[in-house]
């Protein structure tokens, strides 16, 4: 049995990888890779609250999580084709008409 | 699951089932979602039915929230709320909703995103904020929330063929996705260390726990993530831009029924600490939060030329005005919020109706200096949207003064004064740039360049709003009883 305290670590590693990653990471795509590493940072929260509590609603959340994951990943993808497009860059430094 | 649990379960199942009546609006709406997709699908005329069929419909729903506001119950094994304020709120998100397709039926032909969708996706925005303001559990508000973000995030990017409005829903879906992963990890801890993701325990619990840092930082990464929905500062960036970007009638929705359903969600989650210990660590980084936001938004908004943009820091500064009565903590403080909420509302639609009857195709005549010399060639908007300047900077009797009144006597009330002084201060600030565009209304030297084509259901809209703002600043008193009520 792994002690809970290594999961919640875990997942605060990663929420903080993702958060680094969305700041300074400059391609539309990776930024938004990194925050479905924040979303699953915070499924392993719930996963590993859930087995210690014995509870079955932290592993509901969970799926309800990757579902909205999904639909977002479904908007977020056709937004960034739709600014390709227009554009023919994905680099959010370049993506400027309005002040930023 | 051992049989007294299923028997628990059934039998709240049946209670659940029965009061159908109570939570009526929101399975209604949902149906209307199908039928108007159904419609789009297979009627050639989808465009011409969808507006009005949508309007028929949220009124329908907002009368159905004000008749049963007295019918409170908790359904679903106590998920969801029905009765008092999430009628109120109810009543707020369809009425506006319906304002919003009133604005929309001319602006979108114009604008060059005339598809039925539209109305589709403003539906499901507004059952997004529907399942946030019946909200008793954590995974209610956080399904409502990406409802409603999620659509947002596709009408800010409805003309995909204009640059402007790509970028607009670019950087609303990075930043509010961004936001979604806060509030997913920060709802996380909190479950954690409250072992429940009951609204009505939630908080309570985690102060009642012994190891309580992590549910602490948790209760902060979820207000940190509200914040950018709200858009207070420090996590107000993608609010002019997206503001600007996005077609007029879309900024109009999220403007109002987004910030309110956002509002909404901190409301609940506070609630059922009021006036305990508790929110002793939550109420300085509020006060922090409008403090920041009010002087921001007033201070920026004065040096704007684009009339949406100065819309959108006028939004920021009154997030901040509604984070003070938050901030305050007690039932003034949530009394005044909700009216202000409301006033805002109606207040914004109706600002943003008259930009989108000035705006022409291609994104013209949207700076502040079009607006030059409106009054004598076109009286009735000039006096319209000099109402609702008016009613914005909290002159009386309109509903901003009442709103900003309530909000700063709840402050005084939990001690709050200087709070509520920096917030006198930085509405008297933004009186100058409110009434900046009356001035050049009615005394701008030069002819009116704009020729805006004035149809019957923005006007109506508009006018809609006019008579509420007018209406809620004449009688605060009677709109506050209702909802003191609950």
């Amino acid at each position: 049995m792994i002690q809970l305290d290594y999961f919640l670590l875990l997942s605060a590693f990663m929420f903080i990888v993702g958060t680094i990653g969305v700041l300074t990471r400059r391609n539309a795509i990776v930024v938004f890779m990194s925050i479905e590493l924040m979303l699953n940072s915070a499924n392993l929260t719930f996963v590993a609250y859930s087995s210690f509590f014995g509870d079955v609603v932290g592993q509901l959340f969970v799926f309800f999580v990757m579902a909205v994951a999904a639909a977002e990943v479904a908007v977020g993808l056709a937004i960034i084709i739709a600014i390709f497009r227009n554009k023919l860059t994905v680099n959010i430094d370049e993506i400027n008409i309005l002040k930023w | 699951m051992d049989s007294t649990a299923i028997n628990n379960f059934n039998s709240d199942l049946a209670v659940s089932l029965s009061a159908f009546w109570s939570y009526f609006p929101i399975v209604f709406l949902a149906g209307v979602i199908l039928i108007s997709i159904a419609i789009e699908m297979y009627s050639k005329s989808s465009k011409k039915i969808l507006p009005w069929f949508t309007v028929t419909a949220l009124l329908a729903c907002a009368y159905y929230s004000l008749l049963t506001v007295t019918d409170t119950g908790v359904y679903f094994s106590g998920m969801f709320a029905t009765g008092g304020l999430t009628n109120i709120f109810n009543f707020i998100f369809t009425f506006g909703g319906a304002i919003v397709v009133l604005l929309s039926v001319d602006y979108i032909k114009k604008s060059g995103i005339y598809y039925g969708e539209f109305y589709i996706l403003l539906q499901s925005a507004v059952l997004g904020m529907m399942m946030i303001a019946g909200a008793k559990d954590m995974i209610m508000i956080f399904i409502g929330l990406e409802q409603m973000s999620i659509t947002f995030y596709v009408m800010a990017g409805l003309n995909r063929k204009r640059a402007s409005s790509n970028e607009a829903a670019l950087k609303y879906f990075l930043l509010g996705a961004f936001a979604t992963g806060f509030i997913v990890y920060g709802i996380g801890l909190m479950y954690g260390t409250a072992g429940t993701l009951n609204i009505d325990f939630v908080f309570s619990n985690i102060f009642a726990a012994e190891k309580n840092l992590p549910g602490i930082i948790g209760i902060l990464l979820f207000l940190v993530g509200f914040s950018f929905k709200i858009g207070a500062v420090p996590f107000h960036m993608w609010v002019p831009d997206v503001y600007q970007g996005a077609p007029t009638s879309s900024t109009a929705l999220m403007a109002t029924g987004g910030k309110v359903a956002a509002f909404t969600a901190l409301i609940l989650a506070f609630r059922p600490v009021l006036g305990t210990e508790t929110l002793a660590v939550i109420t300085p980084v509020l006060a922090v939060f409008a403090l920041l936001s009010m002087f921001y938004g007033s201070i920026v908004a004065i040096a704007q030329t684009d009339i949406k943009r100065m819309l959108a820091y006028s939004s920021i500064a009154n997030a901040g005005y509604m984070l003070i009565g938050l901030a305050a903590g007690n039932d003034y403080g949530i009394e005044g919020v909700v009216y202000y909420l409301a006033a805002y509302s109606f207040m914004n639609l109706g600002a943003f109706g008259i930009v989108a009857l000035i705006e022409s195709a291609d994104e013209k005549n949207l700076l502040i200096s079009d607006y030059n010399g409106l009054g004598t060639k076109y009286p009735v908007l000039a006096a319209l949207l000099s109402l609702f300047m008016f009613a914005l900077s909290g002159i009386p009797p309109f509903a901003g003064f009442f709103g900003k009144y309530y909000i700063f006597i709840a402050a005084i009330e939990s001690n709050l004064t200087w709070l509520a002084i920096a917030g006198v201060i930085a509405s008297v600030i933004s009186v100058y740039f409110y009434l900046r565009i009356v001035v050049l209304m009615y005394f701008g030297k030069g002819e009116s360049q704009v020729t805006p084509e004035i149809t019957n259901a923005s006007l109506i809209g508009i006018v809609i709003s006019a008579l509420l703002v007018i209406v809620m600043g004449v009688f605060p008193g009677s709109v506050i009883n209702l909802i003191s009520n609950f």
